[in-house]
């Protein structure tokens, strides 16, 4: 991430002709010029992808269509899944068909039942992006909380037992935590359902029950991060120049935290919620597995078993672009949190 | 600056040559503290498990010893699994293979993550660039997403699980060697070899790399807790093992819908995993924080950890 970058290359440019960088003719401005600067990497990755999604499924493994019927495939059903994949055209030709279409909303249908990839993949993104959201939410909340009360209590029991579950918690699997949830929750109490059954054409929002275990799993696996991450940061905001002067001035602990420690530790803490989201764009595809929650990771999952080409290409492609989008987000949000790197100089 | 002071490469005390005892001294310190013995022990005690444990194993692991989910019983300490097969027995052999896996596909990352980075920095200009977009690109997936899309029309092969987890890791190991060795290629040791003609591959392997055996030790401990997350995981999605052969992983997953009439078929495999991504990543934390205190390795970890690297 090369946000740092930006305000030098902008002052370190000759000066410009009159207009060239806006009206006042002065150096770009560091938001603008790193949202124009990261929108062209973005754009350049996702064209990359997009090239890696089509070409690892396809074209690299020799004959997929072969290797998708199996070998006791007719010759009619094999040159109908090839011209269905564009398989009969060279490969590049093929890969242009598909990211046209790709661009006008159409990825194909689906090899399991020929519905159209968006619409049955759609609903399910719903799905998934509600549990991300709700766990972003939860976790950030939490992180934060917690890691302001263990920086305040630093070095005493508590904040030693705080930071020993955080690591404890950050480094198990997600599915291993998922399992101890079900086992705790769903089988021993039997208070949530061990697994989401949702009828079709319902969404999540209307069987809440079977969100608690999913968003719980993932919250317990995200959380440790921004914990760490905030109990740090504004650990170090505490024992600054700053806040001690505030300190000695008769600021109040509670002052001292809100208005001086916690407002430059967000830009850290921000970063980290934002990697959350990253990871949760991948950790779904487990947790999904685990409670079988209908959502993109599961999709992803059971469309590989049934190596249904389109589908796996359309969810990889999406995530992917999430990836990217949040990515530029999570460093515009970073910069727009510290002023001295946001100020055109 | 005299020719000798330079060809030893000693003339600031920043050289190579006192470099050399960092990862020792990082090493030692890690081990003082609590976190880094408690690791290391976890660590070497579940891979002790994995690797005696075939010999201990009292039945054949793929063998049908009695009735599916049967709960424990006085000749099966932790029952039956989906298939009637003892636990314990595949609970013994189902560690070495994933073990081997993951350091395969650490250390096949590490390499080629720590050549790109090291190329890259010290090239800089279109060179460098390049090799960093490239990784760029690599991050711009989830690791687990690329991985499931390598192996989906493929098949997991061992062969093509360890190159596909190497993919994965190695731009992260890119990404952590440049950073580090951006500074290192500035010093004036690093300038001053290279302006007496030597040729850059020496100058990267025998001034550059020395410089860098601490962050790549802290970074390739990370990644071998990720990787063995990250495989435990495929293997969990059903990737990556041959059917009756067992993995802690594929454990989990065949004995999940028995989990009311055995549980330990899945507890059992769930535990061992746990307690040995815990030890991997205690020990790899203390090891960053004995490296960079505890402020940056707070840094250094997440952005590891949560699959960026470092800004």
């Amino acid at each position: 991430m090369s946000i740092g970058h930006a305000p030098t290359t902008a002052t370190e440019q000759a000066p410009p002709p009159a207009g060239a960088d806006g009206p006042s003719g002065r150096a770009a401005h560091p938001v603008r010029s790193m949202l124009a600067h990261r929108g062209v990497s973005g754009l350049f990755s996702v064209i990359a992808v997009a090239i890696i999604v089509y070409f690892a499924t396809l074209v690299l493994p020799g004959d997929a269509a072969q290797a998708i019927l199996g070998k006791q495939a007719t010759p009619q059903r094999l040159a109908l899944l090839r011209h269905q994949l564009h398989l009969d055209q060279p490969p590049w030709e093929g890969f242009l068909h598909w990211a046209g279409g790709a661009l006008h909303g159409d990825f194909g249908t689906s090899l399991v039942n020929q519905q159209s990839v968006t619409s049955l993949v759609g609903p399910r993104l719903l799905n998934s992006l509600a549990l991300v959201l709700l766990t972003a939410v939860i976790s950030s909340v939490l992180g934060v909380v917690l890691g302001a009360i263990s920086a305040l209590r630093a070095d005493k029991a508590s904040d030693h037992v705080m930071s020993s579950v955080a690591l404890v918690a950050s480094a198990l699997p997600e599915f291993v935590v998922g399992i101890f949830v079900v086992l705790i929750l769903a089988v021993e109490i039997k208070a949530f359902p061990a697994i989401s059954i949702l009828p079709p054409g319902e969404t999540i929002w209307q069987q809440p029950n079977e969100l608690v275990l999913p968003v719980l799993t993932l919250v317990i696996v995200t959380t440790p991060y921004v914990f760490r991450m905030s109990r740090a940061s504004i650990l170090e905001a505490l024992h600054s120049d700053y806040a001690e002067l505030a300190q000695l001035k008769g600021a109040s602990p509670a002052r001292l935290l809100f208005r001086h420690a916690l407002p430059n530790s967000m830009a850290p803490t921000v970063q980290v919620i934002g990697l959350n989201l990253l990871y949760l764009a991948g950790g779904i595809v487990l947790v999904e597995t685990v409670f079988q929650y209908p959502g993109v990771g599961l999709a992803l999952v059971n469309a590989i078993d049934a190596r249904d080409v389109p589908t796996i290409q359309f969810i990889v492609l999406v995530l992917a672009v999430f990836y990217v989008l949040l990515n530029i987000l999570t460093d515009l949000i970073v910069l727009l949190l510290t002023p001295r790197r946001r100020l055109p100089r | 600056m005299t020719v000798q002071t330079l060809r030893s490469g000693r003339a600031r005390n920043d050289g190579p040559a006192r470099r050399r005892g960092a990862l020792r001294r990082t090493l030692t310190a890690a081990l003082s503290t609590g976190r880094g013995r408690v690791g290391l022990g976890l660590m070497l005690l579940i891979i002790a498990l994995a690797f005696i444990g075939p010999y201990l194993a009292p039945n054949d692991p793929t063998m049908f010893v009695g009735p599916p989910y049967a709960p424990p019983s006085h000749g099966l300490p932790l029952g039956t699994d989906d298939l009637g097969r003892d636990v314990l027995s595949r609970l013994l052999d189902g560690g070495w293979y994933l073990l081997l896996v993951a350091a395969a596909a650490t250390a096949a990352a590490v390499a080629v993550g720590a050549m790109a980075g090291v190329i890259a920095a010290y090239r800089q200009g279109r060179a460098g660039g390049a090799i960093m977009r490239v990784t760029d690109v690599f991050l711009a997936f989830p690791q687990i997403v690329f991985v499931l899309l390598l192996v989906s029309v493929l098949g997991a092969s061992t062969w093509l699980l360890i190159v596909a987890v190497a993919i994965v890791q190695a731009p992260q190991v890119a990404r952590v060697v440049y950073g580090a060795a951006q500074d290192v290629c500035e010093r004036d040791f690093v300038k001053a070899v290279a302006l007496w003609g030597v040729p850059p591959r020496t100058v990267i392997r025998r001034q550059v790399m020395p410089s860098l055996t601490t962050p790549l030790a802290v970074e390739g401990g990370l990644r071998l807790g990720f990787s063995i997350i990250l495989i435990s995981g495929l293997n969990f999605l059903g990737f990556g093992v041959q059917p009756p052969n067992p993995s802690w992983g594929v454990m989990v997953n065949e004995n999940l819908l028995g989990i009311r009439a055995n549980m330990w078929g899945v507890i059992a495999p769930a535990i061992v995993l746990a307690l040995l991504a815990v030890g991997t990543n205690m020990f790899a934390d203390s090891l960053a924080r004995a490296a960079f205190g505890a402020e940056q390795a707070e840094d250094f970890v997440a952005g590891s950890a949560l699959g960026v690297g470092p800004s």
